[in-house]
């Protein structure tokens, strides 16, 4: 079964290889961070790299957008593409479970991005450190950015997986998945900000905090605001990333309890998937 | 020696569609058992319940004697090799790494894979991207997965559809190899063309039941349906053989120098005897009753006339 799972893992790690996935996540977060790296103070008029807790948070507040798409498109045709393909029906009259196909696909995935990502930041930084940019605190900073990012594409891939396993058709799973995207990554930030300012200030602060942080968008923003530069740029927001609330472990933990969430979501559906 | 699938008394529901309302089959080992019956008849379906991916609402399935959809049926799956009806492999993967993933999945070495691709008639295009594989060539591939860990039990689901008939040759001279290796085979099929020499027994399906069983020529006989029997040849006044209604002869010009006769299974060695006497004949072709034919006459066998009548291929 173990080793079932893995080789189904290996497969999905090498078609990610070989149709480029990991190439163009990679690419992309290293390229984004090296160019805030750079090009980030020129905005405000200085020379020079950016301090490197503006750089971060720069960089988690693009990454917020881009590595949730690229989670949720990895993943939408997990259980779609393969029942379309009908290899779901072949692979499911092999001597292997369900759940063992599913955890391997995922598996597979899931590796696939957290490499993609360490390779991209982890690239970046290292470029920055050959530049003698930074100094002190890159790595940890840069640890810290690189886990939570893939826990983040862990989340949103959980996602699309279960979006795939309850989707008909691969259309449908696409449709669900962008509009989930918009959901998450922007539709709930501007409700989220209409209530409260449709409150009045009547909506307790804590309350606030909460929901904030219940979002798994949301909850990485803030764990990678580090310093109190960063979480002055991004004003109101500072209040609520200095609460108790938002430490660190619960802020990891909220994302944990999502992907554990959706994983469950997407294995409960598969299993009760026909084929 | 105990059967190596039984199906019996199956019903399976979805919904308000009933896709099997009494199905019966059983396969002895070795044996090569035609699935038959037009789109929507419950072949797919059938197999399906054989792997133990639907359970039936009625009735009982046994896969090497246990229940397939049970605890005990993903052992009895290694024994299974299958063939869907509408598979396309992973497109980016060559041959050779398609099989072998299939192989690993089902727990045999990648050399079986290997050896599988030679025997398919795939060894030469092994690396290659299945991409650009022929219909046939996927058919193989397909066929090649079936076999790993030698299977006591091929489940073929429409193999031949799309595949020319030079493609289709090979194919069923796969089977014929299996069959004399002693593995048990269903195939399915929509059409008898083509199938008919390979098969030692069949099934008839309609509307979810089991319209007729036997081996063919019993089902013919049983049918008693008239034979058609073309032939071609130079008879400058009256065709070799006289339209005689009355002792089941039916004689149709098709043009100049073709007819065809429709004659009863009783009266076939005499009419063809005749045409082989007569002067001036250049060919005969003996059409047995296709499935259509058999298929009308036992549904309506069974469904009181409320099938299609048609007589003949
Ligand atoms: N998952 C399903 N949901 C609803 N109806 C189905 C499903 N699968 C099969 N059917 C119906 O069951 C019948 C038998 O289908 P099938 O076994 O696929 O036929 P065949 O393979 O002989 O063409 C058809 O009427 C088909 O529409
Ligand atoms: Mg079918």
């Amino acid at each position: 079964m173990m080793r079932q799972m893995l080789a189904i893992a290996a497969k999905e790690l090498r078609d990610g290889v070989r149709n480029r996935w990991a190439l163009a996540i990679a690419g992309v977060l290293a390229v984004l961070a090296l160019a805030i790296a750079w090009f980030g103070p020129a905005a405000s008029g200085r020379v020079g790299f950016a301090s490197l807790g503006a750089t971060v948070a720069s960089l988690a507040s693009l990454a917020v957008f881009l590595v949730p798409l690229v989670a949720l498109l990895l993943g939408h045709e997990s259980v779609v593409g393969e029942a379309e393909r009908g290899t779901l029906l072949l692979l499911l009259a092999y001597p292997l479970g369900r759940r063992t196909l599913l955890a391997g696909k995922f598996l597979g995935h899931a590796a696939l991005l957290a490499a993609a990502t360490a390779l991209g930041l982890g690239g970046a930084a290292a470029v920055l450190a050959a530049a003698g940019a930074a100094g002190e605190g890159l790595w940890p900073a840069f640890t810290r950015l690189i886990l939570s990012t893939a826990l983040l594409g862990w989340v949103f891939l959980a996602l699309a997986y279960a979006i795939s396993a309850g989707a008909r058709e691969k259309g449908r799973a696409l449709a669900g998945a962008l509009a989930a995207w918009f959901a998450f990554v922007l539709v709930y930030d501007l409700v989220l900000l209409g209530t409260l300012v449709a409150a009045g200030g009547r909506l307790p602060p804590a309350l606030f905090g909460a929901l904030l942080v219940a979002n798994p968008a949301d909850a990485f923003r803030i764990l990678n605001l580090t310093g109190l530069e960063a979480a002055e740029a991004l004003g109101g927001l500072g209040a609520v990333a200095r609460g108790p609330l938002v430490s660190a472990p619960v802020l990891a933990g909220v994302l944990a309890a999502w992907l554990a969430g959706l994983l469950g979501v997407a294995f409960h559906r598969f299993a009760r998937r026909e084929v | 020696m105990s059967a190596v699938l039984e199906i019996r008394d199956v019903q399976v529901r979805f919904g308000a569609v009933t896709a099997l309302a009494a199905m019966t089959l059983t396969v002895q080992p070795g044996e090569v058992v035609g699935l038959l019956g037009h789109n929507g008849a419950g072949k797919t379906t059938t197999m399906k319940l054989a792997l133990g991916l639907l359970r039936p609402q009625a009735g009982t399935v046994r896969l090497f004697g246990t229940d397939p959809a049970g605890r005990a049926g993903r052992v009895a799956r290694r024994q299974v090799g299958f063939l869907p009806e509408n598979v396309s492999f992973y497109d980016s993967l060559t041959g050779r790494e398609v099989l072998r993933y299939l192989a690993r999945l089902k727990g045999r070495a990648p050399r079986e894979a290997d050896a599988l691709l030679e025997r398919v008639g795939l060894a030469a295009a092994a690396d290659r991207r299945v991409r650009g594989y022929s219909k046939g060539m996927r058919q193989r591939l397909g066929l090649a997965q079936a076999l790993l860990g030698h299977p006591g039990l091929l489940l073929l689901d429409e193999p031949t559809v799309g595949l020319d008939p030079m493609a289709t040759a090979e194919f069923y001279a796969t089977v014929a190899r299996l069959r004399a290796a002693g593995t048990a085979v269903v195939l399915s099929s929509h059409v008898l063309a083509g199938i008919e020499r390979h098969i030692d027994r069949c099934v008839i399906v309609g509307r979810g039941h089991v319209l007729a069983a036997g081996t063919l020529e019993e089902l013919r006989a049983e049918a008693g349906l008239p034979v058609a029997i073309r032939a071609r040849g130079r008879w400058p006044d009256a065709p070799p053989v006289a339209d005689d209604p009355a002792a089941g002869v039916w004689v149709r010009r098709l043009n100049g120098h073709q007819v065809e006769i429709r004659t009863t299974p009783a009266r076939k060695l005499a009419v063809l005897r005749a045409l082989a006497a007569a002067p001036g004949i250049e060919d005969i072709e003996v059409q047995p009753p296709g499935l259509e034919a058999l298929y009308a006459h036992f549904d309506a066998r069974l469904h009181g006339g409320g099938g299609k009548e048609s007589r003949g291929a």
